[in-house]
């Protein structure tokens, strides 16, 4: 029988029960749109997400405390301390720049303005240039400010802006905390990385944020604790001597053997790679939740192909009269039934696009479409139609050509 | 003498097993030359239609052979029977079994469509198709479909497409049992017809109006044949 022959077949027993062959495919093409929208939706999140991370500078090193026996503090010898950085910086080879941050929260007040809880962020000289983040007015302060523990603030760019609105305020006064600070410098905007909003912050020498904000009786012991320490690798150094120059550095300064470390040191790529086995988990999530509709929906095809069989036993019955070979029977139902998974994906794919397109216009989500996900989910459905168009049209293929041309 | 078309020996098709056993054909053995038109008779139960059956190459006999145009076929299975069906037989039913919502030519190029042998082009094969519902006076009707036709002319449907693909054996099941008596008449005639120009035709009825078109009558009676009749006024009408 011709290829042909068969396919306008299938198509016409189609398009006769066009209301039924759609309410059999809304399955297929509910499950194919929901995948290739979720895929969309994941692939856009996953691309914010890697760009963020690029955005913190690249060859970027954290070093972090880590406490393995008790909490912070318990022991006054454990943990990393400023000092730590600086030795860092000095005696490491392949450092392009250190950068602490230590965090505190203030009252800002300028220009008859007073702001609540601004995040003041104490940092070192190579900030900008670690983070990649412009100064657009003035400039940041330098090592020399930070050594002599001046009090110089270089604001973000929406707080300069509620500050100041559009008057430049470089050389003002501001009041942070209960501290007069002078302005040096605004940052160029950042946006959100993360969910830290970069714009919003205060930045000042660490060394003023040490001893103005976060006084600590311990420091006066070992020096100023800090939570984490950013290194730069420089772009001809590798990343793994320099991680291997750091842990040494710091073993030795702290008096721990490297087993028993109190410090992690995480590169860019480890922080990536637990990105993308969050969104491996949540694209294995979705293959289930795909696979789940498909296979519902293939039920679905199952279900109305054995009622398709048992309505067209007659038909089944003359065609196998005038000499229809069993295979013949059943390669037309088994067209009939991947015509109907198929179209059911091509319209799935259809409107999934349209949607992804749309959800991501329409919403703050980020959506791209995932070429791969449109052939898996067009595959899929492929592979749906044919498993469970199988048994419909086997028990097509094996009705008896009496029984069929009795049947009414 | 030429081979005859149906030679069957001893058929027997049995029901069920044991006491339940029910013997609907108990030993037939019947012969029906090339370009006979022969009618088989009987009352309900009395096996006709299991006989048509397997003359039908639809279903195999439990016991006895049966050689169809020369060639043994009760030992077939069943896309083998399928085959056969194809090739050599052509059918009319009592409810014309036409394909719904499919038009005449559609319905008539069916068999050619499952032909494995012949590789005609969809061209040849719907002009095949064209030229059989010609035959039946159906030429104006060609595309219309079974729902737009009178039964009579449904009929002649389905004698065409039981013509094109040129069988050897023609086998009618009550043709004209769901059709008034001017409609019988013409498909009986176009039944005359076609004996007259050299097809094979079997063909089963319990009505002996129809019967009397037949050269040969075979009566059939719980499974065995009861007797067979010439029917010489049918000769006699050939003849002439």
């Amino acid at each position: 029988m011709k290829w042909r022959e068969i396919l306008r077949v299938a198509a016409e027993a189609i398009w006769k029960n066009s209301v039924r062959s759609v309410l059999t495919m809304l399955g297929v093409i509910i499950g194919v749109a929901a995948v290739i929208v979720m895929v969309a939706v994941s692939a856009g999140t996953e691309a914010t997400i890697q760009e963020e991370i690029t955005s913190l500078g690249t060859n970027l090193l954290f070093v972090q405390s880590s406490f393995a026996r008790g909490g912070l503090g318990s022991n006054p010898n454990q943990g990393l301390v400023f000092d730590d950085a600086i030795a860092i910086a000095e005696q490491v080879k392949g450092v392009a720049g250190v950068v602490v941050e230590q965090n505190a929260t203030a009252n800002v007040k300028a220009n008859g303005t007073t702001l609540e809880n601004i995040t003041i962020l104490g940092t070192t000289p190579d900030f900008p240039s670690v983070r990649d983040i412009e100064v657009a007015e003035g400039r940041y302060f330098n090592q020399l400010e930070l050594d002599r523990k001046q009090k110089v603030v270089v604001l973000g760019s929406s707080l300069a802006e509620e500050l100041f609105g559009d008057a430049n305020p470089v050389g003002e006064v501001i009041t942070v905390g209960n501290v007069k600070m002078t302005v040096i410098g605004v940052l160029a905007p950042k946006g959100l990385v993360g969910e830290v909003d970069y714009d919003a912050r205060l930045y000042m020498p660490i060394t003023v944020v040490f001893q103005k904000f976060t006084p600590s009786n311990l420091a006066k012991l070992r020096g100023d604790r800090v939570r984490l320490i950013y290194v730069e690798v420089a772009p001809d150094a590798d990343p793994e001597e320099v991680i291997t120059q750091i842990e040494l550095l710091l073993a030795k300064r702290h008096d721990v053997s490297l087993d028993s470390a109190d410090f992690t040191i995480t590169t860019q790529q480890d922080i990536i790679a637990t990105q993308e086995a969050t969104t491996a988990a949540f694209r294995s999530l979705l293959a289930w939740v795909a696979g789940v509709s498909l296979i519902v929906g293939g039920i679905g095809i199952m279900n109305i192909m054995l009622v398709s069989v048992t309505e067209r036993t007659r038909e089944i019955g003359i065609r196998q009269a005038i000499g229809a070979m069993p295979e013949d029977i059943q390669m037309q139902f088994l067209v009939e039934a991947l015509l109907l998974s198929t179209a059911g994906g091509i319209i799935g794919i259809a409107l999934g696009v349209g949607g992804a397109y749309i959800f991501g216009s329409i919403s703050d989500m980020r959506t791209v479409i995932v070429p791969e996900s449109i052939a898996l989910a067009f595959g899929s459905a492929a592979v749906v139609g044919a498993f469970f168009g199988y048994y419909p049209a086997t028990k097509a293929a094996q009705l008896d050509p009496i029984e069929a041309l009795r049947y009414e | 003498m030429s081979t005859p078309i149906i030679e069957t020996h001893d058929l027997k098709q049995v029901y069920g097993t044991g006491d339940a056993a029910v013997h609907a054909l108990d030993g037939v053995s019947i012969t029906v030359e090339r370009g006979e038109f022969v009618a088989i008779m009987g009352p309900s139960g009395s096996g006709k239609s299991t006989l048509m059956n397997i003359l039908g190459c639809l279903a195999r006999p439990t016991s006895g052979t049966y050689y169809l145009d020369g060639e043994d076929v009760s030992g077939l299975d069943r896309r083998q029977l399928a085959a056969i069906r194809n090739r050599k037989l052509g059918f009319i039913f009592q409810a014309y079994n036409l394909l719904p919502r499919t038009s005449a030519v559609r319905n008539v190029i069916l068999p050619l469509i499952y032909d494995r042998t012949k590789h005609l082009s969809m061209q040849e094969m719907e002009a095949r198709a064209r030229e059989m519902l010609t035959l039946v006076g159906l030429e104006d009707r060609l595309d219309h479909q079974p729902h737009e036709l009178s039964g009579g002319q449904q009929q002649r449907v389905a004698i065409a497409r039981a013509l094109v693909n040129d069988p050897v054996l023609i086998i009618a099941d009550e043709p004209t049992g769901n059709l008034d008596s001017k409609s019988s008449l013409e498909i009986m005639n176009l039944l005359k017809t076609l004996h007259e120009r050299g097809r094979t035709i079997v063909m089963v009825t319990h009505d002996e109006e129809t019967a009397a078109y037949a050269e040969r009558i075979i009566h059939l009676r719980d499974g065995k044949v009861e007797r067979i009749v010439h029917n010489e006024k049918t000769k006699a009408r050939v003849a002439a």
